[in-house]
């Protein structure tokens, strides 16, 4: 907080923050700052340490670079930001983002990209249990394998899997897009396996494109809602 | 003569299978699905009409009832917020969802509020500009299906109140059948329109009191320290609840009851789950006392609150404000006699209607439905909700100062007493007439 006002005097440069000196609530104030004038477009964090809630909150379309490990909530509700974390994440990375790309360069804990609206988080590593899980519009691209529910009630966007699928894959799933290149242990409550037409083929292409990941879309298999659970009906009692 | 009439037995209703229950057999024979409907729990319990206001006498004075003054403003989130919430009187509006609500309704009790210096607070569905526009202090939920959740409307909040559970449903999520799921509904919750959406029943990412520390401090850096956040539970285990809500680092602590309002829920969790307001209170205050942060992380009680001697109630017990739902809805028109024939209609009568998530709702409260959404006027709704809620105030103030208290606040359960074994026993209260504490040591 005390040395935001200098952070505005160095406008194009790029600004460190080290968290070895300063603290998480002094790098997302700064970074929130910078709404109401941008001045620096490129962050860099050194020594994240694993801490929680890492640059959370930001709307503004900064690049920032996370050199190391960071714990739960790393770049929640991230609007327009361009976030790399270079390292692992805990739990909840990039939940309820809005917009924006969120990049994990290393593994992600459990409930990736939790209920987020809209944006990219992509994950080099793997993601643990339910990633994707409430989803409402982002796309989430994971280069290894994904943990049991993962998309669990998920309701619009895409989740790709380059690797496998655990347990109760897109359990009670609304309207997100599931596409998975290997295997998947099992398909939760009202989720099958889908044609894959050329309109999934485009999105897959594209998401894949922008994840930077070469994988072949044709060796991917689709995923989603059967919406035989949409309304309540006495014969459906038993898939509750 | 005419012949004598021979003695018969009575026709004798059976109490265990009463026309009640002996109907709902019937009707879950039929339909093969529980029944789901609004409203809180219907049957009798022990509630704060079991409880009475000692007055002053020889030994307390009172004060003069329309000279001297009787504080009634709260503040609320004085723990960690850089901007707490001031109330000018306790009673606040609970949070109920667009969707659940119509937009009018909901733009009523913004109005309502406002003109009061109270809060109101948004639900499951998010915030809708006229809810914003028309209430002056406004309580954004953050629920586990966080439909519309979204960080420009969390800076815009005066408060963060993270939904654990509700005293109609402690452990289950909220329903929205798809009869409401109009298409602004659907937009704002990002579902399919018509489909009976099941909101989640836990949070998608965090799962313990451990994980909801973190949470917390999430919501906090996202709004750079700068308003309240409250944690809202049903009351079960209230007294253990607490305690990690306040370790949780929450700022204010929403206790709601057994009897607390719902949209929709399956009626046998609505009357079989959970404990009644007035047994959560003591076990709130307890669990607070004990960390030493009474006062200083404020309680809000809710469930089953009615009129003014139930806030003086829940103030005497050692609540810092309350919420209503239902009463406010009442305020509104919900279940007005001058609907009853519509509500005939659709198989129900005034003052009985709780199919709120029909949305077939007569007085244009619990519907999406244009044209009766219409019946209601907003301007209209909110001078009846605040006329409703300063009398509220007032009966609240006439028991403090009979009392012989300058401020609701300096209620103490010393001024109760109760009037049943059972009432005693959950306030935590002498039985009228005597000393005695049930499961309490006296000396
Ligand atoms: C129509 C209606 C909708 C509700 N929606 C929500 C909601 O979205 N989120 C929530 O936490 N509680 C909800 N509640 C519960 C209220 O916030 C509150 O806990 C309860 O109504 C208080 O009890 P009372 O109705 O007896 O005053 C709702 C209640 C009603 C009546």
């Amino acid at each position: 907080m005390s040395n935001t006002s200098t952070v505005r005097a160095e406008k194009g440069t790029m600004k460190t923050i080290d968290l070895a000196s300063e603290t998480v609530t002094d790098l997302n104030h700064a970074l929130h700052e910078q709404a109401n004038e941008m001045t620096i477009e490129e962050w860099e964090v050194l020594n994240p340490k694993g801490h929680h809630n890492l640059a959370v909150g930001v709307d503004q379309k900064l690049k920032i670079d996370i050199h190391g490990h960071a714990g739960y909530y790393c770049a929640g509700m991230n609007k327009e930001a361009e976030i790399t974390i270079h390292g692992n994440v805990g739990q909840g990375v990039a939940e309820n983002m809005m917009s924006g790309k969120v990049h994990v360069k290393g593994d992600a804990s459990s409930a990736a990209a939790a209920t987020a609206h809209g944006g990219l988080l992509v994950i080099e590593g793997n993601a643990g249990s339910r990633c994707g899980i409430s989803m409402k519009g982002a796309n989430i691209v994971v280069k290894g394998s994904v943990g049991h529910m993962s998309c669990f009630m998920g309701q619009a966007g895409a989740l790709v899997v380059c690797g496998d699928a655990g347990d109760a894959l897109g359990d009670s799933l609304y309207e997100t897009h599931i596409y998975v290149k290997g295997s998947v242990k099992s398909l939760g409550a009202d989720c099958i396996e889908k044609e894959m037409r050329q309109e999934h083929l485009d999105e897959l292409t594209s998401l894949l494109d922008q994840a930077g990941f070469d994988d072949d879309p044709k060796a991917f298999t689709r995923y989603g809602s059967a919406r035989q659970l949409y309304n309540f009906k006495v014969d459906n009692a038993g898939a509750y | 003569m005419s012949e004598k009439k021979k003695p018969t037995t009575e026709l004798r209703e059976s109490a265990t299978f009463d026309r009640s229950t002996m109907a709902e057999i019937r009707r879950a024979a039929d339909t093969g699905i529980y029944d789901i409907r609004g409203w809180g729990a219907k049957r009798k319990l022990p509630h704060f009409d079991d409880l009475l206001f000692l007055g002053a006498s020889m030994s307390r004075y009172p004060l003069e009832g329309y000279r001297e003054k009787c504080n009634t403003s709260v503040t609320l989130g004085t723990r960690f917020a850089k901007k707490p919430i001031v109330i000018d009187t306790p009673v606040t509006i609970a949070g109920m969802s667009f969707g659940a609500l119509s937009a009018n309704a909901k733009e009523a009790l913004g109005r309502g509020a406002s003109a009061v210096g109270t809060s109101t607070t948004t639900g499951d569905g998010g915030m809708t500009p006229e809810e914003r526009g028309q209430s002056s202090k406004l309580v954004y939920q953050y629920l586990p299906s966080r439909y519309g959740m979204n960080p420009d409307d969390l800076r815009k909040a005066d408060a963060i109140e993270v939904v654990l559970g509700q005293g109609a449903k402690p452990g289950g999520g909220g329903m929205l059948l798809g009869q409401k799921i109009t298409d602004r509904v659907a937009k704002m919750r990002t579902l399919p329109m018509g489909v009976d959406q099941r909101s989640a029943c836990r949070h998608p990412d965090w799962t313990g009191p451990d994980d909801l520390a973190i949470k917390i401090l999430e919501l906090r850096e996202i709004t750079d320290w700068q308003v309240p956040i409250y944690i809202k539970v049903g009351a079960t285990r209230t007294y253990y609840d607490v305690k990690l809500a306040v370790k949780a680092g929450a700022d204010v602590i929403v206790v709601d009851g057994m009897q607390g309002g719902t949209a929709a829920t399956q009626e046998v969790f609505i009357e079989h789950v959970g404990i009644p307001t007035m047994a959560a209170i003591p076990q709130a205050v307890q669990a607070l006392q004990e960390m030493g942060m009474h006062r200083k992380v404020q309680l809000i009680v809710s469930g089953g609150i009615r009129n003014g001697a139930d806030v003086a109630k829940c103030m005497a017990l050692g609540a810092d404000a309350v919420a209503i739902g239902t009463a406010a809805l009442i305020a509104l028109g919900c279940n007005d006699p001058k609907y009853d024939a519509e509500f005939k209609a659709i198989g129900s009568a005034a003052g009985f209607y709780d199919d709120y998530h029909e949305g077939r709702d007569p007085a244009g409260i619990s519907t999406q439905d244009p044209e009766l959404s219409k019946r209601l006027d907003p301007v209209e709704g909110g001078r009846l909700l605040a006329n409703y809620i300063r009398v509220l105030t007032l009966e609240a103030q006439t028991l403090a100062r009979a009392c012989g208290k300058n401020d609701l606040r300096n209620l103490e359960p010393e001024d109760l007493v109760a009037l049943t074994v059972e009432s005693a026993a959950m306030a935590r209260v002498p039985l009228a007439g005597t000393s005695w504490i049930p499961g309490q040591q006296t000396y």
